[in-house]
């Protein structure tokens, strides 16, 4: 547990949590990102404005953290491009299934005591725990 | 200047991203990785979202009307199905494959890490794939019933 932060994660799980509720008192919207984020790549749907509003203020925040200098590094991925294609097309096929992901179901979800989000996010936890074994000790990637 | 609360919305939900750590991948993988070094934040941050999301859910539920828009779309909570099960365990692989999920990868594109662009297009294909095939097997049942209509 050498890089535990509880104090950083704390702060920043609160405000996830606040930005979930104001969404919705203020919009009426449940603040999940894969579904926000597939509503603007749908053509017919007309309530565009909320969604390009919260996705931009998503990438607007780590732009505004660099002007006050705590910029943010690149994030470390897997060299291999298929891995990450594969990992991507998942996580977009399997949210939209399974009708959220780690917001809309693991906090929004969890957040209103849905038996749905309950089971999603245990059975997502399941798959990605089995995944990192397999791929960090199994396979030694 | 409705336009305004979901762009604030979405800077704090960014916000808590960045300072809790889980926008990093390695961030989440340590979390996931419970027979290595496992590191317990991801929980903290469940939980401390917890804390703050259950009561102004239910401070929301009390209210009748959101306050910038005619009413909440609140999605249903009891149906426990297939898909259910399945888009949620697909969801796990990826998740697991790289450490990224939706939020994070889309507040990354940020850095324009050529990475996490090529992450956010699969992700958006797996989307546009899926909404494809669930609008075509929608017509296919529906032609079936017609088709099956006329039979008569």
């Amino acid at each position: 547990m050498a890089n535990f932060t509880p104090v950083s994660a704390a702060i920043g799980g609160a405000l996830i949590g606040l930005s979930a509720v104001l969404l919705m008192l203020s919009t009426g919207r449940i603040a999940g990102v894969s579904g926000i984020f597939s509503g603007l790549l749908n053509l017919r749907s007309e309530d565009k404005g909320w969604r390009g509003a919260f996705i931009a203020g998503l990438i607007l925040a780590p732009v505004i953290a660099g002007w006050i200098g705590y910029g943010m590094a690149q994030p470390k991925l897997p060299s291999n491009w298929a891995v990450i294609v594969a990992a991507g097309l998942l996580v977009g096929f399997g949210s939209r299934l399974g009708g959220g992901c780690t917001s809309g179901h693991g906090i929004c979800g969890l957040g209103r005591l849905s038996p749905r989000s309950i089971t999603a996010t245990i059975v997502f936890m399941v798959t990605a725990v089995i995944t990192v074994a397999v791929t960090h000790h199994v396979l030694g990637g | 200047m409705w336009i305004i609360a979901p762009l604030v919305c979405g800077l704090i939900f960014g916000a808590g991203l960045l300072i809790s750590g889980m926008v990093q991948p390695t961030k989440v993988l340590a979390f996931l990785d419970i027979f290595g070094a496992w590191d317990p934040s991801l929980a903290v941050v469940m939980v401390a979202a917890l804390a703050v999301a259950v009561p102004g859910f239910i401070l929301a539920n009390r209210r009748s009307q959101p306050w910038l828009a005619p009413q909440y779309f609140w999605p249903g909570k009891a149906a426990i199905d297939l898909p259910l099960v399945t888009g949620a365990a697909l969801f796990g692989i990826g998740w697991g494959l790289v450490g990224l999920c939706p939020g994070p990868a889309l507040e990354s594109l940020a850095t324009l890490s050529p990475g996490v662009i090529v992450f956010v297009v699969a992700m958006a294909a797996g989307m546009v794939l899926h909404d494809g095939w669930q609008q075509s097997r929608l017509l296919a049942e529906r032609d079936g019933r017609l088709a099956r209509a006329t039979d008569g």
